[in-house]
């Protein structure tokens, strides 16, 4: 991440996990840091638990909302397996922020080929040098609140320092983005270490 | 003005709605559909002068937003490029016609494509129909596109398209857009009688048809001038190159461009927003002094085409190249990856590499080291009535030669393992005559045909009435889950719901199939399994064509209401449920089988399918 390039990121998971809200979440901080943003994002037949992806640009650089292979600065994953299906696209040096609780495919039961968690947890370590696992099972059982996920990673990317936005920033878009009642909960979800 | 960060799709509801809009009809499809959802969501701003519907089809639309338009209102009707096959009837003699007020068509085209049966190009559409289109790079240019795009329309008597690809309709940009009391006020000014104008004859054709290539023509002479077609960095020199050279592109792929020149490589660049009809005089002017052009678009060979053509007329001698010659890919989306490595390649037939954007292909992670990854295809959802119903189709027929032929929506999903449920799709509404086809061939064939209700509604009711009357043999389940589901849930007739918020009378599927004459017309529950397999064999043994209505409403808008549990004592690991269901809820762990208490919904499939009962309703809510 360097000031005249902007700031890439991609966030990634399966559909219906939340990665839209998240990816909106960071453009509204940004856009109130007054970057402009550039997001592409997967809506349509994906979102039936397929694989789903959010291209994020933050600042002036570039003119394509998606971005090459190996020029994300940070990637948020949802998932540990889609984390490694967009790998490509991470920068020498990047950040992946990544929640280690597996989404195992209706494929993977029937024929199609087999999830090895271990294996895919294995590659991620192995490659990535800035590498920040968050245990999902943990964060939504000590928050008590399961559709957490989204801003837990938003938190642990801003705290990583790849997403070139503060806590405080998000703070500021989870006020602009979501109902009051839920503004508690998605804080202290913001701040979970 | 204000600053907003927009979906593609909503900038171009808003700039609709800024050039005073008054009539909006439209047939949900991805990555069209947020477009009239967006109209519908801020039409408040614009009080008592926006009437907003979801057509039952596209055709409809077309024709709704027709009459609109002879009546002087400023209209839009929305797509996706296979929903323009649709309304393609309608449009093509409208064209003739023409228009009062300003009428734009939005087509929403798919690359790759990633939700649609084809990869169609809308710009070899409106070149057919010999209709203008605009053809945006981004959002923010969407925005005004569609502005222009009324104001074209009005000027010139004709439709206008604007056909944005998904990357820009699903793309969000922070943009300024105008405050709701600088939008224009459109005042139409009522249908004036003239036959001569108005009926389509032979008569009126012939001379129609002249005024309209005179008449684009005279357009393509002005768009030559248009901001929108635009000739950026003057020399074509490059370092890498020793000839010079131009690049000519359109849509997202400009961004894809620009994102690879840098202070070296500066190609002459020409960026086609009106690629129907073609700025000649402004491409003669880009052509002039180069060796060769490079042509960056997706889909059709629409601008090369053009410029071969230009090259032809007038003489010049530039190679053209693209997909016509290998350059670009023929087909599928392209990507700043495969972009940049087109122009490295054009750019160093003379020279070294030219850099892509900010990617060194040694700083990236190589994907060829990777573990197997699992395979990630839409499924249907936890909880879904069409994995129901088929299920109970798939058993009551087990052993019988049979074809089930499928539709467009959620329930095209049906195909995949292990339901395996959906032997045809073609396109919506097809199914039933499929069926049909199939049973005039194979008579000893038990022949279904599943269609969904908002697909019923769209484009099977003509199937039905054809294989009614021609006498067919075919059983058709209508999976009923009251909305148009894939695509975002929209209402249709069925729902009794509108686009403007009234609640209205719905129209039956039931009626509509009696009302053709068909005498076995069973409405079942597919929750409740056994009488769903009973009513499945019951109505299938039956001669001619007959119904059954699925009926139960989509999970993603009904909450559920209980969870099952599995009881490890009495669950033997069998994974009957897993192997026959293919629910997403269902998760093998420690040889036995473990319910994903975030995902299910209490559908209590499973728990009838069970051989040893040891699935129950773990928790009602």
């Amino acid at each position: 991440m360097s000031a005249n390039k902007g700031t890439n990121v991609i966030l990634c998971g399966v559909g219906g996990q939340g990665t839209i809200l998240a990816s909106k979440l960071i453009a509204t901080a940004a856009m109130e840091r007054g970057l402009a943003v550039k997001t592409a994002e997967t809506i349509g037949m994906a979102q039936r638990g397929g694989s789903v992806f959010s291209h994020v640009r933050l600042g002036q650089a570039s003119a394509s909302p998606l971005m090459a292979r190996g020029s994300a600065d940070l990637i948020i994953a949802f998932e540990p397996a889609e984390a490694v299906r967009q790998l490509s696209f991470l920068r020498r040096g990047g950040c992946v922020v990544v929640s280690t609780r597996p989404v195992v495919p209706v494929s993977a039961m029937t024929g199609g080929p087999a999830y090895d968690l271990d294996a895919i947890l294995g590659h991620l370590r192995a490659r990535v040098d800035n590498l920040v696992e968050v245990d999902a099972d943990r964060a939504t059982e000590d928050l008590g609140f399961a559709k957490c996920l989204n801003v837990v990673l938003l938190g642990a990317a801003a705290r990583a320092g790849g997403l070139g936005l503060s806590v405080e920033d998000l703070r500021t878009a989870i006020h602009k983005r979501l109902p009051q009642k839920l503004w508690e909960l998605n804080e202290r979800a913001l701040t979970y270490a | 003005m204000h600053t907003e960060f927009l979906m593609g799709n909503e900038a171009i509801a808003l700039g609709a709605l800024a050039a005073g809009v008054q009539v909006v009809a439209g047939y949900p499809g991805t990555p069209s559909t947020e477009v009239l959802e967006g109209v519908a969501k801020h039409r408040a701003d614009a009080p008592g002068r926006v009437y907003v519907e979801w057509s039952v089809n596209e055709k409809a639309a077309m024709e709704v937003a027709a009459g609109a338009a002879y009546a002087g209102a400023r209209t839009l009707v929305t797509c996706k490029q296979v929903g323009l096959n649709v309304a393609s009837d309608p449009l093509m003699s409208l064209e003739y016609i023409g228009v009062k007020g300003g009428m734009v068509i939005l087509v929403a085209d798919d690359p790759g494509p990633i939700s649609s049966q084809t990869e169609q190009d809308t710009r070899t559409f409106a070149g057919f129909s010999k209709v203008p289109v605009l053809d945006p790079s981004t959002p923010n240019e969407a925005y005004a596109m569609i502005q222009d795009a009324f104001e074209i329309s009005e000027q010139y008597g004709t439709p206008v398209i604007l056909r944005p690809t998904t990357r820009v309709d699903h793309g969000y940009e922070s943009m300024e857009v105008l405050d709701p009391e600088e939008w224009r006020v459109h005042a139409a000014d009522g249908f004036v009688k003239d036959p001569l104008r108005w009926v389509i004859f032979p008569r009126l054709s012939v001379a129609a048809h002249a005024c309209i290539e005179e008449r684009n023509a005279g357009l393509a002479d002005e768009l030559s001038d248009s901001p929108y077609n635009f000739v950026a960095t003057e020399t074509g020199e490059c370092a890498t190159a020793k000839r010079r050279v131009g690049i000519a592109t359109q849509g997202i792929s400009y961004t894809y461009v620009r994102d690879c020149l840098d202070a070296e490589n500066r190609p002459r660049l020409l960026r086609v927003g009106t690629p129907y009809p073609f700025p000649e005089r402004q491409a003669v002017e880009f052509l002039r002094g180069l060796d060769e052009v490079l042509c960056v678009e997706e889909l059709d060979p629409v601008i090369e085409h053009a410029l071969i053509e230009v090259c032809g007329k007038h003489s010049l001698d530039v190679r053209i190249r693209g997909k016509l010659t290998g350059d670009i890919a023929p087909s599928g989306e392209n990507t700043p990856d495969t972009v940049a490595d087109a122009i490295s390649r054009f750019l160093q037939a003379h020279g070294p590499a030219a850099s892509a954007e900010q990617s060194d292909p040694k700083g990236t992670i190589p994907e060829e080291a990777s573990p197997q990854l699992p395979v990630r295809p839409p499924v249907l959802c936890a909880g879904c009535p069409h994995r129901a119903s088929f299920y109970a189709v798939k058993r009551a027929m087990r052993g019988r030669k049979t074809i089930f032929c499928g539709d467009i929506g959620c329930y095209t999903l049906g195909n995949a393992a292990p339901l395996d449920m959906v032997d045809t799709c073609l396109c919506m509404g097809a199914g039933i005559g499929i069926a049909q086809g199939v049973f005039h061939v194979e008579p000893d064939t038990t022949c279904f045909a599943f269609v969904g209700d908002s697909t019923f509604f769209a484009s099977g009711i003509t199937g039905v009435i054809n294989a009614y009357y021609n006498q067919a043999n075919l059983t058709l389940v209508v999976l009923d889950n009251s909305t148009t589901a894939m695509t975002g849930h929209q209402p249709h007739p069925g729902t009794g719901r509108t686009m403007m918020g009234e609640m209205v009378q719905a129209v039956s599927i039931e009626g509509v199939l009696r009302g053709i004459g068909l005498t076995t017309v069973e409405t079942v529950n597919p929750l409740e399994h056994e009488l769903a397999v009973q009513t499945v064999r019951r109505v299938a043994s039956e001669p001619g064509v007959k119904a059954i209505i699925f009926k139960s409403p989509c999970v993603v808008l009904a909450r559920p209401h209980a969870r099952s549990a599995v009881d490890h004592t009495t669950c033997v690991g069998c994974l009957r449920c897993v192997r026959e269901l293919g629910c997403p809820a269902l998760v093998p762990a420690d040889g036995k089988v473990r319910i994903d208490p975030s995902l299910c919904t209490g559908c209590t499939l499973c728990e009838q399918v069970c051989p040893t009962g040891a699935i129950s309703g773990g928790e009602r809510l």
